[in-house]
């Protein structure tokens, strides 16, 4: 190389550096005003699951072709949710390789393989559901319970902390939530006895900066909801993406079930803060407010949904609110400011609670627990929902909720002794809609259970439509702005329907399992559509 | 390891020997099964595809500890997790799982004379629905290994009242397309846009929903009652048969 030629490298090399600082902070906070990216793992901060893009409309979404595929080289299904940030996408093959590919082709730039620790125990497979990201840094849970920063240009490793001991079932499977110069994860393992917590770490360094631990320690308010020893070992545990509201500077977290699932006796009391939301000044980690959707839980229905924030009009008031779809059958409307219960009601069958009462507090059915013998409750044990991300669209005001109707389990009931790193739950359920990974064959009747995808009005609470499916559906829903809904399902489709009608428009065959959402982003003014299924990355556009 | 616990570990080792177990053990371990196992499994422990723990052979083990130590410690890179078993309860649910695979179901089975059983199922018609291995026809359940799948008292209940119990599995569907083709045929799978099923003639055939101007499942069994049909001890014996029949 000459010496001129070096100096105009230089020169060039200078030029783009301000391209190198990729996503500051402020595109976090504003990622509406980019919806060429996705960001984060719900596309912005309020988890609405929704993009401003529209250029796919209902009239030209028959179009849509195949654009490219990821073959990931794991055996684990794809639960990830891609980023994109100008033009690149990052994703994350089970358990734990990021990957940066060319989001117009898919090609790969580099893959940062990272190898879990052989303790690694996560109860339902070894998967991760992404990614998070700010200026030029990655970040990622392990499910041996490290979060790692990764740079998002090289894929070489930044820093790499220990967050828990996944020898004693600690595992992290959500993507990480970054707020101002913090990334905030939480620790899953409520299977096996753990006692959860979120942290927050020095986006810089992966020092620790704060802890909440989901359940309070002896001094603590909600201590007392644990009777005798039991809190030591009482789960709790979290596993799904949280989310922020930038005005009150609190961050929404859903906190799973607590432990051991199926046998309450040994935990009496309403055992805060499991099945909760819970409020937490960002900076700090300190608790603002609650709202137990399931005390003293039978039932493992971890309140780990995404919470997804909007601002509507209600009664004639503007109102700050979070809408969650539980895993107890129940959609609630909570003021999000306060925690104050607004409105909630069934949106498919149950039978282990007659309702709620004026505070939001679920009024237990008779003889609706588990028993030595079994019996059977409705939703059954993966909920009438469960993790899959919900959506809310701004322009339609409608609320959209992937369901399993007539699901119910057999629910035993059995005493079990704690062993650090070992199962701690109890008798198990049963139920003829399979747990996690389904039957590729499904003969089913569908007084056993089905799939549906539902939208309700969340003012009143009334459904608008319904889309239903014969197996029941594990996938995440995208709606957006030229009211498209896209999601997918067990069977293997991945589908676009009418956001107001719920009417089918286009769908394709991708032949595995859908346990990831979908999500929308453009590059040079074309947009795209990507899901994950089975242990591949499809990824659509609209025919040229 | 101390002259005394040696002592003590040789004393435990008949517990767990190969085939030492007792009828407590079995008990024991099919309770243990059902609560630790069944979510995953499914009862007869043929749920997870790939898997079948009712037939005594194992792709991951073979002997009696190395079963039980899969169950203690998991399987890395699968969703078997490590359970909450001491050695003896793993130990318990080994025992259950061989007890599937050597026992008959009950003990009325082994006073079957099975080859009357065997005359009786081929001469009463039950291969023109029915397979067992290469003989018989695949319209119906094959039954090569129902045995194994299905206790004694529900084979000789779908012998007389077939239709007090149709497994979803064994539906039958009757379909018509909208050029006026009728498919009547056992389902093999369904999803929300399409199902297969094997008709009539013994022909693998898939439907678009949307094709279909009817599409229904048949309430009933398409199997007749045998009820007036089989004496008693014809009934026993028949049943003995296909509870012996334990698939390849």
């Amino acid at each position: 190389m000459t010496r001129s030629s070096f100096a105009l490298l230089l020169a060039a090399a200078s030029l783009s550096a301000p391209l190198l600082a990729q996503i500051p902070y402020d595109r976090l906070l504003h990622a509406a005003d980019t919806p060429q990216d996705w960001l984060s793992y719900s596309g912005s901060y309020f988890s609405q699951r929704y993009s401003a893009l529209d250029q796919i409309t209902p009239a030209n979404v028959a179009n849509l072709e195949q654009k490219w595929v990821f073959q990931a080289r794991s055996i684990e299904k794809f639960e990830a949710t891609p980023l994109v940030a100008d033009g690149v996408m990052y994703t994350v093959q089970a358990p734990n390789d990021i990957v940066g590919l060319d989001a117009i082709t898919g090609r790969i730039f580099w893959i940062y393989s990272y190898s879990p620790a052989p303790q690694a125990r996560p109860c339902c497979g070894r998967v991760n559901r992404g990614l998070a990201i700010l200026g030029n840094t990655l970040f990622m849970g392990t499910v041996d319970a490290h979060i790692v920063a990764v740079d998002a240009i090289s894929g070489h490793l930044l820093w790499n902390t220990k967050v828990a001991d996944p020898s004693a079932g600690y595992a992290i499977t959500h993507a990480p939530l970054v707020v101002k110069d913090k990334v905030i994860v939480g620790t899953a393992g409520g299977e096996y006895g753990i006692r959860g917590f979120l942290a927050a770490y020095d986006v810089h360094t992966g020092k620790e900066a704060w802890r909440f631990n989901t359940i309070p320690g002896p001094g603590e308010k909600g201590h007392e909801t644990w009777a005798g020893d039991s809190w030591k070992h009482g789960g709790a545990s979290v596993w799904m993406t949280g989310s922020y509201d930038p005005d009150s500077n609190l961050t929404y977290w859903g906190i799973g079930n607590p432990g051991p699932d199926f046998n309450a006796d040994m935990r009496r009391g309403d055992n805060l803060y499991s099945d909760c939301a819970v409020a937490l000044d960002a900076d700090t980690g300190q608790l603002k407010w609650y709202f137990q959707f399931t005390p003293h839980d039978d039932f493992d229905f971890d309140a780990v949904q995404v919470p997804v924030l909007a601002d509507l009009d209600w009664k004639g008031a503007r109102r700050r609110v979070l809408l969650w779809a539980n895993r107890n059958g129940f959609f609630y409307v909570l003021d999000r400011t306060t925690g104050e219960f607004l409105q909630g009601a069934p949106f498919a069958k149950i039978t282990w609670a007659k309702g709620l009462d004026e505070k939001g507090r679920p009024m237990r059915a008779a003889n609706m627990v588990p028993t030595p013998d079994g019996t059977k409750i409705y939703p059954g044990n993966q909920g009438a929902t469960n993790w899959y991300s919900p959506s809310y669209s701004p322009h339609t005001g409608l609320f959209y909720i992937p369901i399993w109707d007539n699901y119910y389990s057999v629910y035993l009931n059995e005493k079990i002794q704690f062993n650090e790193g070992r199962i701690f739950a109890g008798a198990l359920p049963r139920s003829p809609v399979a747990l996690i990974r389904p039957p590729q064959i499904v003969t089913r009747a569908e007084e056993d259970g089905y799939g549906a995808i539902r939208a309700f009005d969340p003012q009143t609470g009334e459904r608008k439509w319904e889309y239903k499916m014969t197996d029941v559906t594990d996938s995440g829903i995208l709606t957006t702005a030229s009211d498209l809904l896209f999601v997918g399902g067990r069977e293997g489709y991945f589908m676009a329907l009418n956001a107001r009608s719920g009417e089918l428009l286009w769908k394709a065959v991708v032949g595995g399992q859908v346990s990831a959402g979908p999500m929308s982003y453009s590059v040079n003014g074309k947009q795209y559509v990507a899901i994950s299924a089975g242990n591949v990355l499809f990824v659509y556009g609209l025919r040229q | 390891m101390s002259s005394r616990l040696f002592f003590l570990f040789l004393l435990a080792c008949p517990l767990f020997a190969q085939s030492g177990y007792s009828p407590a053990d079995i008990a024991a371990g099919k309770q243990l099964y059902r609560v630790n196992c069944t979510n995953c499994h499914g009862p007869n422990g043929d749920s997870v595809s790939g898997v079948d723990l009712g037939h005594g052979s194992f792709r991951r083990a073979s002997t009696d500890n190395e079963l039980a130590a899969i169950m203690v410690q998991g399987l890395m890179g699968t969703p078997m997790p490590p359970a909450n078993l001491s050695d003896e309860q793993a130990h318990q649910i080994v025992a259950y799982l061989r007890s599937l695979a050597a026992a008959t179901d009950t003990p009325g089975a082994n006073n079957a004379d099975l080859g009357h059983g065997k005359a009786l199922f081929d001469s009463k018609g039950c291969l023109n629905c029915h397979r067992i291995k290469d003989r018989g026809s695949r319209v119906g359940p094959d039954l090569s290994n129902v045995g194994a799948r299905r206790k004694r008292d529900e084979i000789e209940r779908s012998i007389l009242d077939p239709d007090a119990e149709v497994l979803a599995e064994n539906r039958y569907v009757r379909a018509v397309t909208r050029d006026g083709a009728t498919f009547t045929g056992r389902i093999l799978n369904e999803d929300t846009f399409s199902l297969q099923l094997i008709d009539s003639k013994e022909k693998l055939v898939s439907l678009q929903k949307a094709d279909l101007t009817k599409f229904e499942f048949m309430k009933n069994s398409a199997m007749p009652s045998y009820r007036d049909k089989l004496s008693g001890v014809e009934l026993s014996d028949l049943a003995g048969y296909l509870v012996s029949l334990k698939g390849l």
